[in-house]
């Protein structure tokens, strides 16, 4: 009778998309031996593999690709760096562990993983443990979009994988609900198919589109933009009817008639293990607290990519997994302290900051790069840097804020904050 | 698999719910002159459950706070402990929680001792009242206010899909058959036998099982009788994440008032957290939408009851239609002369029930004259593949992936799907009609993504399949 294998390594990272293979590949660069990557796709590289459109790598490798190469060539590079990537393996829950490594706390050793695939059963057991298992969109149900329950209404994740990955066919005429960059991304999917974007649906003033080329796209695709309004009911009762739209303003309600409805952007970390870990959760979404060298609350575990902001683009997720390889090497060769640290919270207009710890000899974020997601759109933002009530820092960004898109600031804006002091608060002057 | 409709039959059931499907069984377990009673069942959806039976609250009820002396308080009562017996028997998952039914105001502390002697005359001896200190150890992430409640350790859950599959998948191995797709549009009872008209083609048969549900009024009505009206109750549920699992181990139920069974938090089977149901009388028999007016409703109740429960997604949002009549009671009867039985008003109790519902009409189809007789050697009991959280699932199980490695291909990430329970699904004695069927069949696409990762693959699945 077979027993679940147990299966040594230096370091796990869970989860194959462009932060873990990154992650995987610099461990390996800087001298690990024995980096498995489980991957629970049969094809790692994430997300990328679906999305057609380019400017994939722009700064992680300086190139333009479009997802699916972006994605084989991170897949390539894993290879040839001789990390043991196991695709179609998924890590389904942890197993605690007796001993206690490091002396800490009992219960806080790094914790072995159990993974199927169909190899069998294993337990795996690493010396480190490094989560990247990314970001999705919230469904139907958890937006509480009422009414009928017809097929027909997908997210922009499972549009894509459906005609990218599978060839499927959609619907005819398509309502759109978002309108970050992903949304137009679900536009030109939906082109792909067959299929008409004949509205799509914001509450936002003005479609979220900065880059005047996309306004270009916008004109070019002419998708009419339903301003102000949310999705408020899906009627039809095999197959999607029409879409019930609700003004925010004047609650006047408008049906649209179509087949079938795309939910885009509202990201959510997939954050499931982090959170059976008991790791100490972010301000603003369910992903793990991390300090700019990417350690979680618990010792041994790290977190890379947009589980820990969601979602920025691929090569940023990517650059957080270069980046962790550092710090992971450090607790492999037995670099065991916790330094004091302080909390790093979102203020006005963010809805979350990243990385959100600010720990003494922690250096420098990933990038040098303070991430946050913005509510508002703010055309010249002065940001504020709060510790203990007291303004610490003030900087004029020359960059606009848009909701639907990861605003990226200096780290150094928080160069003058102690890690010893109280909560910092980062946030926009009003 | 699915038959044509044959030209002939002892008996026809019409309704392929829990109920139907009970009876099917049951009854395809008995001879008539020395032969196995030839059972069809004719179902006007695309599956077997896909109606009332498919969105409840899926507990198995002991009955404790039914009417006493009412059928339905003999039958839940019975049905409790056949249904019990029989998931162990085949593989249905059910978790013996237990629930607490909790006072939150003076006045319904003050009901607790009348529900305690109800539950008695009821012939259930084990709830008994707790006061708050123990009610808030058994829920500590209960809201505040309880006052006390009545333990009722007996209440369980249950998979609701898995008990109608087992009763269609035996049922059809005692060599009953399933017609589906199909709508019974007339009844013809003659001196000997009764035609049924169908969409699908005529059929002969002796004996007719009303099992229909929230048309079973309608049914009746084609009979020549006049005895009641369904008014479907509509009542919306939330499923949480599992993330909020840990907050509830027991079903917590609230004090019964006139205007029905109100809102409960229950673990499910799946490892979730279910919130509800509402309670709203909807004259469209089809409809089982939800409403804001629902989520408002619900998670303003869920806010009381759990109030941690309101940190985790929701992670799917459904209705479903108790078929509720004019009268408190089942209405249950058999006419001899048109050799007809009907099972209606069968309302969210139907589940637990529904083993003595079939018992039940075996012994009314005796009194009408019905020479039944168990036959004496049946197939062996189906094994149910397990969906719930308490027992072992494939991707867990390294014996099973080492003879099958399909059973290590996870395809479904959230709810731990693999590759192999989809193909046993859609290989199948009653095989999935559609997406929905197959996630009743397996759990796939049930998960918080809903399919973000794994919808475009799982349909694809089931097309070839079907193919």
């Amino acid at each position: 009778m077979p027993e679940p294998r147990i299966d040594a390594c230096d370091v796990l990272v869970v989860g194959g998309g462009p932060a873990g293979l990154s992650a995987a590949v610099a461990l390996r660069s800087a001298g690990v031996e024995r980096v498995v990557v489980a991957e629970r796709e049969v094809v790692a590289g994430g997300v990328p593999r679906h999305c057609a459109h380019p400017g994939f790598g722009l700064r992680d490798r300086r190139r333009a690709w479009s997802g699916p190469t972006y994605a084989r060539r991170l897949v390539e590079d894993a290879l040839s760096a001789g990390v043991d990537l196991r695709t179609g393996t998924m890590v389904t829950d942890w197993a605690a562990r007796d001993e206690d490594a490091g002396g800490g706390a009992p219960g806080l050793a790094v914790p072995d993983a159990w993974v199927t695939s169909p190899l069998g059963r294993a337990r795996v057991v690493p010396r480190a443990v490094v989560l990247a298992t990314g970001a999705r969109e919230r469904p139907r149900a958890a937006r509480m979009i009422a009414g009928d329950r017809p097929d027909g209404v997908y997210t922009t994740g499972q549009l894509q994988a459906m005609v990218h990955l599978h060839g499927r066919a959609v619907g005819s005429r398509a309502v759109v609900v978002g309108s970050a960059p992903v949304a137009w991304s679900a536009v030109l999917t939906l082109r792909e198919a067959g299929c008409r974007a004949v509205a799509m649906v914001t509450d936002g003033p003005a479609a979220d589109i900065p880059a005047p080329a996309a306004v270009a796209a916008q004109a070019a695709l002419g998708v009419p933009v339903v301003r102000r309004s949310h999705v408020v009911r899906i009627v039809g009762r095999q197959r999607v009817r029409a879409v019930e739209v609700r003004h925010l303003d004047t609650g006047a309600v408008a049906t649209i008639d179509c087949d079938t409805v795309v939910l885009t952007a509202d990201w959510t970390p997939e954050s499931e293990l982090s959170a059976r870990l008991g790791l100490e959760v972010a301000d603003g979404f369910a992903g793990p607290r991390v300090d700019a060298a990417l350690r979680t609350s618990r010792p041994g575990v790290f977190a890379v990519g947009n589980l820990l902001h969601p979602v920025d683009t691929a090569d940023v997720a990517a650059l957080d997994g270069r980046h962790v390889a550092r710090a992971v090497a450090g607790w492999l060769s037995d670099e065991r302290d916790r330094p004091v640290a302080t909390r790093v919270r979102p203020g006005w207009p963010f809805a979350w900051v990243a990385p959100g710890l600010l720990a003494a000899g922690a250096g420098v974020s990933a990038n040098g790069r303070l991430l946050a997601w913005p509510t508002q759109r703010v055309r010249t933002p002065r940001v504020r840097v709060e510790q203990d009530g007291v303004v610490v820092a003030e900087r004029t960004l020359r960059w606009p804020t848009a909701p639907g898109r990861a605003y990226r600031m200096p780290w150094s804006l928080l160069d003058a904050c102690d890690p010893a002091g109280g909560d910092i608060v980062v946030g926009l002057r009003e | 698999m699915t038959a044509v409709l044959p030209v002939r039959a002892d008996v026809v059931v019409v309704g392929g719910g829990v109920v139907g499907c009970a009876v099917a069984r049951e009854l395809a377990g008995h001879e008539i002159d020395g032969r196995p009673l030839d059972v069809v069942v004719v179902e006007a959806r695309g599956d077997v459950g896909d109606g009332t039976s498919k969105a409840n609250t899926a507990i198995l009820h002991t009955g404790f706070d039914a009417t006493p002396g009412t059928l339905e308080a003999r039958l839940v009562a019975r049905g409790y402990e056949l249904l019990g017996a029989y998931a162990a028997e085949v593989g249905i998952p059910v978790e013996r929680t237990g629930a607490i039914l909790v006072a939150w105001s003076a006045d319904e502390l003050a009901a607790l001792p009348s529900l305690l002697s109800k539950a008695q005359a009821n012939g259930y001896a084990d709830a008994r009242l707790v006061e708050a200190d123990e009610v808030y150890a058994a829920v500590p992430a209960l809201g505040a206010g309880a006052l006390g409640g009545l333990a009722v350790p007996g209440e369980s859950i249950i998979c609701p899909w898995t008990t109608t599959l087992a009763f269609a998948t035996e049922a059809l191995g005692r060599g009953a058959r399933l017609v589906r797709d199909t709508r019974v549009v007339d009844v013809r009872p003659g001196p000997v036998d009764t035609e049924v008209v169908t969409t699908a083609g005529r059929i002969r048969t002796t004996w007719v099982v009303n099992a229909a549900g929230l048309g079973g009024d309608e049914l009746d009505r084609m009979l020549g009788h006049d005895r009641f009206t369904v008014v479907p109750r509509r009542g919306e549920l939330l499923v949480f994440d599992k993330l909020a699992r840990p907050l509830v181990d027991v079903i917590v139920l609230p004090v019964p008032t006139a205007k029905g069974k109100g809102v409960l938090v229950s673990p499910t089977v799946f490892g979730n957290v279910m919130l509800g149901p509402t309670a709203e009388e909807v004259p469209d028999r089809g409809d089982t939408s939800t409403s804001d007016a629902g989520f408002a409703f619900l998670l303003g109740h869920g806010r009381r009851l759990l109030p941690a429960l309101l940190d985790v997604d929701v992670t799917a949002a459904y209705a479903g239609l108790r078929a509720a009549t004019e009268h408190a009671d089942y209405v249950v009867d058999v006419d001899a002369g048109q050799r007809y039985v009907l099972l209606g008003g069968i309302r969210s109790t139907g589940l637990t029930a529904s083993m003595a519902l079939a018992e039940h009409t075996v012994r009314l189809l005796r009194e009408a004259g019905a020479d039944l007789r168990p036959r004496p050697v049946l197939p062996p009991p189906a094994r149910m593949p397990n969906i719930g959280e308490a027992f072992v699932r494939p991707y867990q199980d390294a014996e099973r992936i080492a003879q099958d490695p399909a059973y290590g291909r996870i395809v479904c990430f959230c709810e731990r799907v693999t590759r192999g329970e989809i193909r046993d699904a859609l290989a199948g004695p009653v095989p999935p009609a559609d997406l929905d069927g197959l996630r009743r069949r397996t759990r796939a696409m049930m998960g918080r993504c809903q399919g973000f990762a794994c919808g475009a693959e799982i349909t694809s699945l089931l097309e070839a399949g079907h193919a």
